[in-house]
């Protein structure tokens, strides 16, 4: 192809666009990582440094003896696996019957289903309704709330609706239940949109704050994003009252600025790491999920 | 089928009806549920009655919130913040995706498109403590720009004229690749032989992606724009919550912050839940009004 190798003023202008783009996106990330590993004094002479100076773990030490830190993450973890694994329990189990064209009484529940993703309660019903549960200030008022949306049922039943009818039909020939189907030949059939609902589900669940902040009441059931918010909340009042003045501190000084960044770091880590590897999956995952059926 | 046919059908696929049963029950108990918890708005609710034996008091509280001047200022800023997350939120990811797309280098439209998804995952919490830094009057990167060319500090989070150009930038730049993904579904179905036509008649790669490439798509962005239309009170309560202040209540506050600082913290929970279940009924209006002029346009339904 020809094309392949004339570069006009248009792929020009199309590669600066993309690549100012990926750095804007870039550089937040670079300077977080930088700072974190900088010391006080190098952050106030130039906050904006995307390499370190006067590299030190300082900050990154005083995090991790925090001991909020630890029962946090914890409380994140556990609210991250009971959510993804009750939520892909719910949504496997659901959107197999519904995938089904024959099934009767199919539109009534679609109706039941997509009505709540159009209408709701709000806040403060839903406060009432986890209050007489018993559930203020448990973990499990984080799980329950966002365990099964419509959205994401959707997808799944695309995905499912589209797998070939063949494959049941010779189970059911050899005898196969219902739930053999589901479990033995529809599920790993459906790895990409499982994989991907996942990835969807452990990321709203690890990155959730709006539930933690109206029902988690004690210290020992924060969620990681309640310890952020408090480490975020100490160092700006800091920069508030401090004036910018102080940079004649000790190299290892650890500040609140300094310690929200490595914090920072630290909270985004297990995104991070996960992310590289799960990306070829999940674009694939909603290109299938959402071509219409 | 008569009605002789269903029992049959029913114990031949029960299966199926059982593995509904979870789900259902989940959607009748954390969804619908609340939904019917709307009735505390036409009560006095005190948390040591409970629901059915407070008292009845009608309309009351919606005529509080019509009548107060709070009602007036969340209405303003929910659809002022709405309009600029549209009209620079909207075009941002269409732009972003008929650019890449004409990046014919594979490997570093993969190394881009991984970078540019990045940001979707990263939490509101975080991307608050970042602005929040960037901001900083003291030692804010921002801040440290502006005196380095010779201006004054800015408290940009203390005052409510910059609010809605910090929220809309920070929404921008968190969603802007993500939003690609499904622009790009929607070129993945155009077809080539149109491109090649094109060709031949000797039309530039400027001339295709605005008479293929931009009509190709022009289905999905309908959709996606009346999907906001109808989404028009929804401004998302965790980053508005995380970087607004009494200093910036003014532009800052919106139906969610509202909701949650009057039912929540001040526990004036029946005025709550009122102000709450007329978002919800605006919402619900709006949205089934895009979907049929969806509907209309393109013979399509949102859902």
């Amino acid at each position: 192809m020809n094309t392949k190798t004339r570069f006009s003023w248009f792929d020009g202008i199309n590669y600066l666009l993309v690549i100012i783009v990926c750095a804007a996106t870039l550089y937040p990330f670079l300077n977080v990582l930088a700072v974190s590993l900088s010391s006080y004094s190098a952050y106030v002479e130039n906050p904006l440094r995307i390499w370190p100076k006067d590299m030190n773990l300082a900050a990154y030490k005083e995090i991790m003896i925090h001991p909020v830190l630890w029962s946090s993450y914890r409380n994140s973890i556990i609210v991250t696996a009971c959510g993804v694994a009750g939520g892909m329990l719910l949504y496997i189990l659901s959107a197999y019957p519904l995938s089904k064209r024959h099934l009767k009484g199919r539109k009534i529940i679609m109706v039941f289903i997509v009505f709540t993703m159009l209408f709701n309660g709000g806040i403060i019903p839903n406060f009432y309704l986890m209050r007489s549960l018993g559930l203020i200030d448990t973990l499990a008022a984080i799980v329950l709330p966002m365990m099964f949306s419509g959205f994401n049922l959707i997808l799944m039943k695309t995905f499912m609706e589209n797998i070939p009818e063949e494959l049941e039909e010779a189970a059911k020939m050899d005898g196969a239940s219902e739930p053999y189907i589901l479990f033995r030949i529809i599920v790993p059939l459906s790895k990409p949109i499982i994989a991907t609902l996942c990835l969807f589900t452990a990321v709203t669940y690890w990155n959730n704050f709006f539930q933690a902040i109206i029902y988690i009441r004690s210290v020992d059931n924060w969620p990681l994003m309640l310890f952020l918010k408090e480490i975020i909340s100490s160092a700006s009042l800091a920069a508030m009252s401090s004036g910018g003045n102080s940079a004649e501190q000790g190299i290892m000084d650890v500040r609140p600025e300094t310690l929200q960044y490595a914090t920072l770091m630290v909270v985004m880590l297990p995104i991070l790491c996960i992310y590289p590897f799960v990306q070829k999956y999940f674009v694939k995952g909603i290109m299938l999920g959402s071509v219409k059926g | 089928m008569g009605r002789s046919g269903n029992l049959p059908y029913l114990i031949r696929n029960k299966w199926l009806y059982i593995f509904l049963i979870p789900g259902i029950l989940y959607l009748l108990v954390f969804k619908y549920l609340p939904m019917a918890g709307l009735v505390i708005a036409f009560k006095d609710l005190s948390l040591t009655k409970g629901i059915v034996d407070s008292e009845w008091v009608g309309w009351y509280h919606f005529e509080t919130l019509f009548q107060s001047s709070n009602f007036y200022r969340i209405l303003k800023n929910s659809l002022l913040l709405s309009f600029y997350q549209i009209v620079w939120g909207f075009p941002a990811p269409i732009i972003l995706a008929l650019t890449l797309n004409e990046i014919r280098h594979m490997f570093f439209k993969r190394i881009t498109q991984t970078i540019l998804y990045l940001p979707h995952f990263i939490s509101w919490v975080v991307l608050a403590g970042i602005v929040m830094s960037f901001l900083s009057p003291s030692t804010g990167i921002v801040n440290h720009v502006l005196n380095t060319m010779g201006f004054e500090s800015v408290p940009f989070l203390l005052k409510p004229e910059y609010f809605r150009t910090i929220i809309v930038s920070a929404e921008i730049w968190k969603e802007v690749g993500w939003g690609t993904i499904i622009y790009f579904a929607a070129m993945s179905g155009i077809d080539p032989t149109l491109y090649e036509s094109a060709t031949i008649d000797g039309a530039g790669r400027m001339r295709k992606m605005w008479h293929i490439t931009l009509p190709g798509i022009s289905a999905t962005i309908v959709i996606l724009l009346l999907l906001k239309l109808g989404n028009i009170l929804e401004n998302g309560f965790e980053q508005i919550y995380l970087l607004y202040n009494p200093m910036t209540y003014a532009t800052g506050d919106v139906f969610e912050t509202y909701t949650y600082r009057i039912g929540l913290q001040q526990g004036r929970i029946s005025y709550g839940t009122a102000v709450g279940m007329f978002k919800a009924l605006v919402g619900f209006t709006l949205i089934i009004m895009a979907n049929s002029v969806s509907r209309k346009l393109s013979g399509k339904s949102i859902w």
